[in-house]
């Protein structure tokens, strides 16, 4: 894991509470604005994942594919994608940051040019939602070289010998996916999670980060009594969607953060 | 093995992907997690099934009593003729039940997934004839369906839209992206991933996540190994030239396939080019893509510098695809496929050329294979032969073709 990942989860865990894991997708609306808002967003959460924008977004729901076609739209390019993460890295030493999305942009690129790149940018970790374990050829050297975590995901229907692969093939953090859908679906069973995410951690030393489908503060304080990070994405895609300006949004993505931070605090300490 | 014996197929599994479905350097299965295990269980239904001499004595007799295999090989006198060179054979497959090749996939599909104990099935479509093939096979199974299709695509195939309502399916209008059949395909996963338990994805064409290009091979071979039987009988020789259209390469993969160890057969597919390979509204991946990831395979793309998916362009909506299966990526690589394109208004004079002169409607999909055979047989001597696959009829195709035609405005 990397160095910076493992000094994350560490402080949440003395502070008794679960990570908080914000998404947007970069250059949302627009490459200048997007800066903007991944900093509002950045200073209230321990990880930030930052979407790489790509035009066939197939695990997503319509929300975050809406925010891929206003990046694209505004004309973002994967250097936009660096410039953005290095903004978050400069002003935020100690937050993880996470790159996330779809094969074919790093595969175009090169993988080794990528995670160059991305090592440059301060970024600590890179998700690819359509490489699972067993495709890890293409890009598993080249994201060590560079000392960037390859971050897997579970789901649902993983079964044990998936959780084995993926807590062997993975590092820095297990993403399990709460449902079986896309991004933005509503949440799944809480108790169905908690036992899934039990039986992962009882395989693996390794953080598990549970998304997908989180919105409420409550639900954000329920998966944070047993997860080690909560990962919101689509609820913080819409605050940039909902808001008539930008200022507002900019306060929108705040003030949601700080809300969801402060009920995940609550809990535990309740609990 | 020894119970998997047929007068007409072969059951062998040759050329096949490594373990992981690896063609060389292309296909694989890079799908979301969530879709590993489905498909891991597809892979694994779909080699018991194969291995099983049941599996195969029902699927040959819906092929054969419901499907009206084995199609006829036509040998096209006046077409001939009329392009002057080699003698051309038609393998008729516009005269399956549904009027095109994709019912020879959603039989074996819908047969692993009855196997299988689902429910539901769920398809993208284009040109609305796979939709129509898998509406058909749901309702001969009595199985829920539903069918997803770009909005722009709906537009200009309404009769199969229709068709497939008629059938009982639910047709999905899919407005993202370029609403063609690419975001039909994006559509159909995202659904899939929220409905894997209880639903079988019939995909429509020999590309996709392992097994889809392997599985959707095998269950189309049947269309290359009569042809191979026919011409045999019928010519007493195997042909120069085996030819077939692409959007994904399932009706390309299922004439060629048989081909591909008769090393004398020159093998073809024909791309759409659309307004023109040179002003980049065409959908020829192979003649102008990249390699790239969509769809949960490496294989050729049409894409920019930095990987994003390009939109396509093709008067025919079965080929208005930007992608290709990763097999026929390999077989170009390797040197053993031939390439050839033919443009909107070459398909449209290939498909009046062949109605005039023979009688039969193709689609606008096979229309383009039409083109470019009968160009390559102009070339060649006249004790020469070349097979083009007719993948489809016409019917569907009609009101898009007057259009194009300019009838419909001067009708009044
Ligand atoms: C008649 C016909 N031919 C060809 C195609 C192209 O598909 P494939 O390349 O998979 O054969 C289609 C697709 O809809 C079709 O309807």
């Amino acid at each position: 894991m990397s160095a910076r990942l493992a000094r994350v989860f560490k402080r949440c865990k003395e502070a008794h509470r679960a990570a908080l894991v914000g998404y947007l997708t970069a250059g949302d609306p627009n490459p200048e604005q997007s800066q903007e808002l991944l900093l509002s967003l950045a200073a209230e959460c321990d990880i930030i994942e930052i979407g790489m924008p790509f035009s066939d977004p197939m695990a997503d729901g319509p929300v975050i594919e809406a925010a891929s076609e206003r990046a694209l739209a505004a004309g973002t390019h994967i250097q936009d994608v660096f410039h953005l993460s290095q903004a978050v890295r400069l002003a935020n030493p100690e937050i993880g940051i996470i790159l996330m999305g779809y094969a074919n942009v790093p595969y175009v690129m090169g993988f080794e040019r990528f995670a160059e790149r991305a090592e440059k940018a301060g970024v600590d970790g890179v998700l690819i939602v359509d490489i699972p374990p067993e495709e890890g050829a293409i890009c598993d050297e080249a994201l060590k070289a560079h000392n960037l975590d390859r971050i897997l995901l579970l789901s649902p229907t993983s079964p044990d010998e998936r959780i084995h692969l993926a807590c062997a093939k993975g590092s820095g953090f297990i993403y399990y996916v709460s449902l079986t859908g896309i991004t933005g679906a509503e949440m799944g069973d809480i108790i169905e999670i908690q036992n899934k995410v039990a039986h992962i951690q009882s395989i693996s030393e390794m953080p598990v980060c549970v998304g997908f489908g989180i919105k409420t503060a409550a639900q954000a304080a329920a998966v944070g009594r047993f997860a080690d990070g909560v990962v919101v994405g689509s609820h913080f895609v819409n605050q940039i969607a909902s808001q008539q300006n930008h200022h507002q949004s900019v306060a929108a993505l705040s003030a949601t953060a700080m809300a969801l931070r402060a009920a995940m605090h609550r809990e535990i300490n309740a609990g | 093995m020894s119970s998997l014996e047929h007068p007409l197929y072969n059951f062998e599994i040759t050329h096949a992907p490594d373990a992981g479905g690896h063609f060389g350097r292309f296909g694989g299965r890079f799908a979301a997690e969530t879709l590993m295990q489905p498909l891991l269980e597809i892979e694994q239904a779909f080699y018991a099934a194969w291995a099983d001499p049941e599996f195969h004595r029902e699927r040959l007799d819906l092929l054969k009593n419901y499907v009206g295999r084995a199609t006829p090989l036509y040998h096209a006198e006046r077409l001939t003729k009329l392009s002057g060179g080699a003698q051309i054979y038609l393998k008729r497959e516009d005269l399956n039940h549904t009027g095109a090749h994709k019912i020879n996939n959603t039989i074996g599909q819908g047969l692993l997934a009855r196997r299988m104990g689902k429910k539901r099935v769920i398809a993208e479509t284009g040109a609305g004839q796979h939709g129509v093939a898998t509406a058909t096979v749901a309702a001969m199974f009595g199985m829920q369906c539903d069918i997803f299709m770009g909005r722009e695509d709906m537009a200009r195939q309404m009769p199969n839209v229709l068709r497939m309502r008629l059938l009982g399916a639910n047709v999905i209008p899919v407005d993202s992206g370029t609403a063609t059949l690419k975001d039909a395909v994006n559509e159909a996963l995202r659904n899939w991933v929220a409905s894997c338990e209880d639903t079988f994805y019939i995909f429509g064409t020999a590309a996709g996540p392992h097994p889809y290009p392997l599985l959707v091979r095998q269950f189309h071979t049947v269309i290359g190994q009569e042809a191979r039987a026919q011409i045999l009988e019928q010519a007493g020789r195997l042909p120069d030239v085996a030819i077939a259209c692409v959007g994904g390469g399932s009706n390309a993969i299922g004439l060629l396939h048989p081909f591909r160890d008769d090393l004398d057969v020159r093998l073809v597919a024909v791309e759409a080019a659309g307004y023109g390979l040179k002003t980049g509204k065409h959908a020829a991946s192979l003649a102008a893509g990249k390699a790239g990831i969509l769809h949960g395979n490496l294989t050729y793309l049409l894409e920019d510098d930095e990987g994003q998916v390009l939109g396509t362009h093709s008067i025919s909506a079965g080929l208005d695809y930007p992608g290709v299966g990763p097999e026929l990526a390999l077989m170009l690589e390797e040197g053993r496929l031939e390439l050839d394109a033919a443009t909107d208004d070459e398909a449209l004079t290939a498909l009046q050329q062949l109605t005039r002169s023979e009688g039969i409607i193709p689609a606008l999909e096979s229309s383009h294979a039409i083109a470019a055979g009968c160009r390559i047989a102009a070339t060649m001597r006249e004790d020469q032969i070349v097979i083009i696959n007719l993948s489809g009829r016409g019917d569907k195709d009609m009101d898009n073709v007057f259009k194009h035609l300019g009838w419909l405005e001067e009708k009044q």
